[in-house]
């Protein structure tokens, strides 16, 4: 069974092609990251794969489907959770409210039933606040609980974004450089979370990151890709030390 | 200084988060039902008006404070739901019947109008909606089988049950009970995956649909939730009013029901509130300032409309939280008394948001 793959992926905006034939393919329940200087296309390809956009070419497959073609809240659906560079929380809520939004996957009861709010739709917010709980516990947040977005730091609201990504119960997440704007030991308990992400929840990870310490760190394969085309893909120290990628990094 | 001690998840999902706030709610109850014993029939009736302001005034603030979704043409569901509510009790329909079904075109009508309109964002939707409340307004003068157009007709009484309702204080209290429960089912849409998907929607987009969340679809409810609660408004100023012409659903309604919500408060149900009361007390009060003020002031033609205008702006600039602001403002004052400092609410510059991708 393919879990996730991607292949002959393109992607132009107007003549500018930034995504050029990339294709990879990630296994279950692994960390596989993207590394590239800035602009190389590295976010570009998330919001190919969470349908933002729409590709030029290639196609987009997770669990023998095709999703290149569909609508991006079903994407969400069939388990598939990001997180955004330049954080998108709702700023006005509390963050147990944005966690709980992360739970409307699970949701299915009818705006009828949520205005009379049945003893149905009680019973799954109950049951909702317990997994919120549980992601809450995970990462630590629970001080944050009851505050809204607006007044937390930049630190705080980093994971909060990886905490709400978590309660869809997803089965892969793309973590869009979850360590920018982190300090050192933020980023130090990050690897730590990323790597129990995978062992103890069973998620694969997708990560964008420019942190080398952390992508080879967490990492169990890496693909470097610049201006859109791929360099190389292996093991982290495998293209750490490619020299093509320490070129693209570097210049010659 | 309270401190609620949270020891199950129901604190934070029932209605009235401990024993203090609910018996502020009763007695809050208890007054109002009790308000037709003390005061005069005039300020009963000017107490319906606020309960039909409000009523209009939640619908408008689960779209606009709630979804972030922006109209200028409310007052076309306002009207539908007036005229259709007054012709179906003219073919001898039952009130019982009528008002819901009134609202429920109001609602299809809105959806109907939403399911195009709100691809559009922010301005875009606001002229939008504003043309479409032109078109409304035509339709009601020109049908007029249904609208008697510029003359318009006198509404049928209310009565239900075989019991009439025309008097000021039975009036006043099935406003009461409509508000009541109107207000419950925005209270529990709010705090159910209904509303949680429309403030999603509200402070980011993309992020709602990454979490799942059909935005076209949640802001289409939205706009038909809110066009239900104005259609009710509708029928309830019609029997207020006691006569409909097509002049009382101008697009100045439709301003009015947008001023009720940013300068009640956006984003809360009490800003609603705040607001409805406020809509329907700033001509009283301006009448009796008129004896007040100098002449040529006081003569000024449309000093209200100015008024209006002056108001939301200083709100914009000044109180961004509304009236509601106010509140948890003294609210909060007397919760951390004597330690209340200013600071409190100065929220710090928002980290900027690059590019949208919309």
């Amino acid at each position: 069974m393919t879990f996730f793959a991607v292949s002959g992926l393109g992607m132009s905006f107007g003549g500018n092609k930034v995504v050029d034939d990339v294709s990879f393919e990630v296994r279950e329940r692994e960390v596989f990251s993207l590394i590239g200087p800035n602009g190389a296309g590295k976010t570009t390809i998330f919001n190919l794969i969470s349908r933002i956009y729409d590709p030029t070419e290639g196609s987009l497959v997770f669990r023998d489907q095709d999703i290149t073609a569909l609508r991006p809240h079903k994407i969400a659906r069939l388990g598939i959770a990001r997180t955004f560079q330049n954080i998108e929380l709702f700023e006005n809520a509390t963050l147990l409210r944005n966690l709980l939004v992360g739970r409307h996957v699970h949701t299915d009861s009818t705006l009828f039933a949520d205005g009379l709010f049945t003893n149905g739709v009680r019973e799954a917010e109950l049951h909702h606040r317990e997994k919120v709980e549980d992601v809450i516990d995970f990462l630590d947040l629970q001080r944050y609980r009851d505050k809204p977005i607006r007044d937390l730091p930049y630190g705080v609201r980093k994971v909060a974004e990886i905490a709400r990504a978590l309660c869809m119960e997803p089965s892969l997440i793309l973590l869009d450089e979850p360590s920018s704007g982190l300090n050192p030991e933020e980023t130090e308990d990050l690897a730590f979370w990323i790597h129990d992400i995978k062992t103890l929840r069973g998620i694969t990870v997708l990560l964008v990151e420019h942190d080398m310490r952390l992508v080879s760190d967490v990492s169990d394969r890496v693909l470097a890709i610049n201006t859109g085309r791929m360099l190389a893909m292996g093991s982290p120290s495998e293209v750490l030390n490619h020299p093509e990628v320490a070129r693209a990094y570097l210049g010659s | 200084m309270r401190v609620l001690f949270k020891t199950n998840h129901l604190i934070d999902i029932r209605w009235f988060e401990d024993r203090s706030v609910a018996f502020w709610y009763a007695l809050l109850a208890i007054a109002l039902l009790g308000a037709p014993w003390v005061m005069s029939t005039y300020l009963v009736g000017e107490a319906s008006l606020v309960l039909i302001w409000a009523i209009g005034g939640v619908g408008m603030m689960l779209l606009v404070g709630f979804t972030g979704q922006v109209s200028l043409g409310h007052a076309a569901f306002v009207g539908i739901g007036a005229y259709a509510h007054g012709f179906l009790l003219k073919i001898g329909m039952p009130m019982l019947l009528s008002l819901p079904l009134a609202g429920t075109i109001a609602a299809a009508v809105g959806i109907a109008v939403g399911v195009p309109a709100l691809r559009m964002h922010g301005i875009y939707l606001a002229i939008a909606s504003l043309s479409m409340a032109a078109i409304v307004e035509q339709v009601f003068v020109r049908w007029e089988s249904v609208t008697g157009g510029f003359s318009g007709y006198a509404m049928p009484p209310p009565t239900m049950f075989g019991y009439s309702f025309d008097a000021a204080v039975p009036f006043y209290y099935l406003c009461l009970a409509l508000a009541a429960a109107l207000f419950a089912f925005a209270v529990n849409l709010l705090r159910a995956p209904t509303g949680r998907a429309w403030i999603a929607v509200r402070d980011s987009e993309i992020a709602a649909q990454s979490m799942g969340i059909a935005v076209a679809r949640a802001k289409v409810s939205a706009f038909g939730i809110s066009a239900f609660y104005c259609g009710i408004m509708g029928a309830l100023f019609g029997h207020k009013v006691g006569f409909l012409t097509p002049e009382s659903f101008s697009p100045l309604l439709s301003i009015q029901l947008l001023m009720l919500v940013l300068i009640g408060g956006l984003g809360s149900i009490h800003g609603a509130v705040f607001g409805a009361l406020f809509i329907v007390l700033l001509p009283t009060g301006l009448a009796f300032a008129r004896d007040w003020l100098p002449d040529w002031l006081a003569n000024q033609p449309s000093l209200e409309v100015g008024l209006y205008g002056l108001l939301l702006a200083m709100f914009v600039l000044f109180e961004p939280a509304g009236i509601n602001g106010w509140w948890q403002k003294i609210k909060y004052f007397f919760s951390i008394f004597p330690m209340y400092k200013r600071s409190t609410f100065v929220r710090q510059k928002a980290y900027m948001k690059t590019e949208r991708l919309r």
